[in-house]
């Protein structure tokens, strides 16, 4: 096969996940020798699933970042008085598809407090996109501390902290997270702490599986015997090789998160009204399902599509990533 | 087989001993107390003093923890604050909704996800193959409340007036009685006894009680109100198991004892379902026993959405009424069962393979 992605190209792509891209050096005249990142690059863009969950996350970050753009009226604009003969909780009315034109165009209908559904939708992503990368990030932090530190120092420590993380298993996510925000009191940051917490053994499980599967490797051993100190030799050595399955396991943890503080959010615990966050949106109309039913659909289409996005990224990353998988 | 079940039973002892300490210590931290949250602007310093002192919480937390620790050892998870009523009782009352909803949910998603599964994973590449995986990508990311809502929409209301009309809400339509079967059968029960909990817990369970009982309208009724929360409950791991189902066919499938079934001239079906399915099955078992999880956690949102008063809804409602002890005794049932479901996983592996030995 030709090769057509240049060392730039890769660069650009993976810079964000990865700080160093192996130099593409020819060690034949036929092809260049390829680096990890390369390969995992070539086995990504095979996949059309992959594919289109990267198209769907683009779309969604163009939606996020040009929303004052694309969004007709404002999110929390209320339009009684401002637009002629809008009606409360009208069905969508699209001037393209027969919606008579003297009737103001609402492409997803208006809501219960006569505000453009489409408009808060698109403002929504930007909340969302938000609370996926917020929420993972935090529970990796803490989760690759936590997961690197057990499997690292392994003993005692190591059996403290898995059992505390056992015991946070063993409650049902969503109720836990329910717990802590009421602890915290009702709000979306607290939300995202809250599932965040949730989340925290996930991702020290698959760190400290990867440390532990490292740490008898013979390359960390001749790191030791060159005098590496033991910090040296978990950021230089141990984690980058548990850097992959992570990716994966984040980028479909942020799926999950999106969906669960959602949740929260539909329970009234997480974002509060007018925050035009989707979960939210779909819990203030949801007793009008059976006469509003397009207020209830589209923000739960967009949780969907967004979760659906990530989730196949993630699929993707992961057949990509992991090597044994190589076809 | 016996001194593995002991050993892991010994094993999750400190995890539900941490499960208490959690619980105990969370509840407490939640702002604001029982009474305010019960009796609103009643509650005056003296009156909260009485109703305290009455509940035992005018105790010093350590010593709370103790009476705790005590009587769950001896059976007792305490009284409900707002019911006023043991929440054993309220287990007993509880539980076997979600069970109902939690089994039926599953036994959905298996029943759907396993074959399509099986038949994905044979017919690869094909339309149906596709379809499964396109579907489950979809399944999986999918938010239950408003797959629930939409549901409901779509049966109760798009679809009325035709066969397919489903109620929306409740497990029963008004003016159906599921008769307990220890009524029907005249037995004479004390049913603030243990047992006589046990027996009105397995009544609770509709399905199973208008089954035994021969209540075919009872039990149809029932069963009409278990679809609708069960699909919107049982779709993420619907999607979970036919995905699993198929990779781990795909995996045996190419397996050489598979060649020679074949080879030696068994059917088709003999080879798959003999040969294949059931060592196919293995990680399949593990993910349905994960799935406990979602299905308690979608527990919550779906009896919200349908109005059913199980273990999820109680456990809402009580952690906003600040219901400290029907927080602690329902999270340590769940815990509980969690513990129990994976050892059941684990201890049917070695049904399912002989070489695994205990």
């Amino acid at each position: 096969m030709v090769c057509l992605i240049r060392e730039s190209d890769i660069n650009e792509t993976m810079s964000s996940t990865t700080t160093t891209v192996e130099p593409i050096t020819l060690i034949s005249a036929v092809r260049p020798a390829e680096g990890p990142w390369l390969r995992a690059w070539r086995q990504f863009i095979r996949q059309r699933s992959a594919i289109i969950g990267l198209v769907i996350i683009s779309l969604l970050a163009f939606t996020a970042i040009f929303a004052p753009l694309i969004a007709p009226y404002g999110p929390t604009d209320v339009l009684l008085g401002k637009v002629e003969g809008i009606k409360k909780r009208a069905a969508p009315c699209i001037h393209l598809f027969g919606c008579p034109a003297d009737q103001p165009q609402h492409l997803m209908g208006v809501d219960g407090n006569f505000r453009d559904l489409f408009s808060r939708v698109i403002y929504g992503a930007r909340l969302s996109l938000l609370i996926g990368f917020v929420t993972v990030t935090i529970s990796v932090v803490i989760g690759v501390v936590l997961g690197a530190v057990a499997g690292f120092v392994g003993g005692w420590v190591d059996n403290i902290i898995m059992r505390v993380l056992d015991v946070v298993l063993a409650f049902p996510f969503l109720l836990l997270a329910i717990a802590i925000v009421s602890v915290l009191g009702p709000g979306l940051m607290n939300a995202m702490l809250g599932i965040a917490i949730v989340s925290i053994p996930a991702y020290a499980r698959v760190i400290r599986a990867s440390v532990l599967s490292a740490r008898e490797e013979e390359y960390v051993l001749a790191a030791r015997t060159i005098g590496l100190g033991p910090l040296g030799m978990l950021f230089g050595h141990i984690l980058p090789n548990a850097i992959s399955p992570l990716i994966v396991q984040a980028t479909l943890g942020i799926g999950t998160a999106i969906i669960e503080v959602a949740a929260l959010s539909f329970l009234g615990l997480g974002a509060q009204p007018p925050t035009p966050e989707w979960g939210s949106m779909l819990s203030a109309e949801r007793n009008q399902v059976f006469t509003a039913p397009h207020l209830v659909f589209f923000p739960g289409l967009a949780i969907m599509l967004t979760v659906l996005g990530f989730n196949l990224l993630g699929d993707g990353l992961r057949d990509a990533l992991d090597p044994r998988l190589k076809r | 087989m016996l001194r593995y079940t002991i050993r892991r039973l010994i094993v999750a002892v400190p995890v539900l001993f941490g499960v208490m300490v959690v619980t105990f210590f969370l509840v407490r931290m939640i702002p604001g107390d029982p009474c305010t949250a019960q009796l609103g602007e009643k509650a005056t310093e003296a009156i909260c003093a009485k109703f305290n002192a009455d509940k035992g919480l005018d105790k010093p937390i350590p010593v709370q923890f103790g009476i705790y620790i005590r009587d769950v050892l001896q059976g007792d998870l305490g009284t409900s604050i707002r019911f006023n009523r043991p929440v054993t009782q309220l287990v007993a009352e509880r539980l076997p909704v979600t069970l109902e909803l939690g089994f039926f949910a599953l036994l959905l998603a298996c029943a759907v996800g396993v074959p399509l599964g099986i038949i994905a994973a044979l017919r690869r590449n094909s339309a149906v193959d596709v379809a499964t995986m396109v579907g489950s990508n979809i399944g999986v990311s999918m938010p239950v409340f408003w797959l629930g809502l939409m549901l409901a929409y779509i049966f109760a209301l798009l679809l009325k007036d035709t066969p397919f009309q489903l109620p929306p809400s409740g497990r029963l339509t008004a003016g159906v009685t599921s008769v307990p079967f220890y009524v029907v059968w005249g037995w004479e029960v004390d049913l603030k006894s243990g047992l006589g909990q046990v027996l009105q817990f397995f009544a609770n369970m509709y399905l199973f009680n208008s089954l035994i009982t021969f209540q075919w309208e009872v039990f149809w009724d029932a069963l009409r109100h278990l679809i609708l929360p069960a699909m919107a409950l049982g779709t993420i791991p619907m999607a979970i198991i036919a995905r699993m189902t198929r990779s781990s066919m795909l995996e045996v499938l190419g397996r050489d004892y598979v060649r020679t079934a074949r080879a030696k001239g068994l059917a088709d079906v003999v080879v798959t379902i003999r040969h294949a399915l059931r060592n196919a099955l293995l990680p399949v078992v593990t993910i349905i026993g994960l799935q406990l999880g979602t299905i308690f956690s979608g527990a919550v949102l779906t009896e919200t959405i349908f109005n059913l008063a199980g273990v999820g809804r109680i456990l809402y409602d009580a952690i906003s009424t600040r219901d400290y002890p029907i927080i602690q005794g329902f999270t340590l049932t769940i815990a509980f069962s969690y513990v129990m479901v994976n050892l059941l996983v684990d201890l049917s592996y070695g049904l399912l393979d002989p070489r695994i030995r205990y």
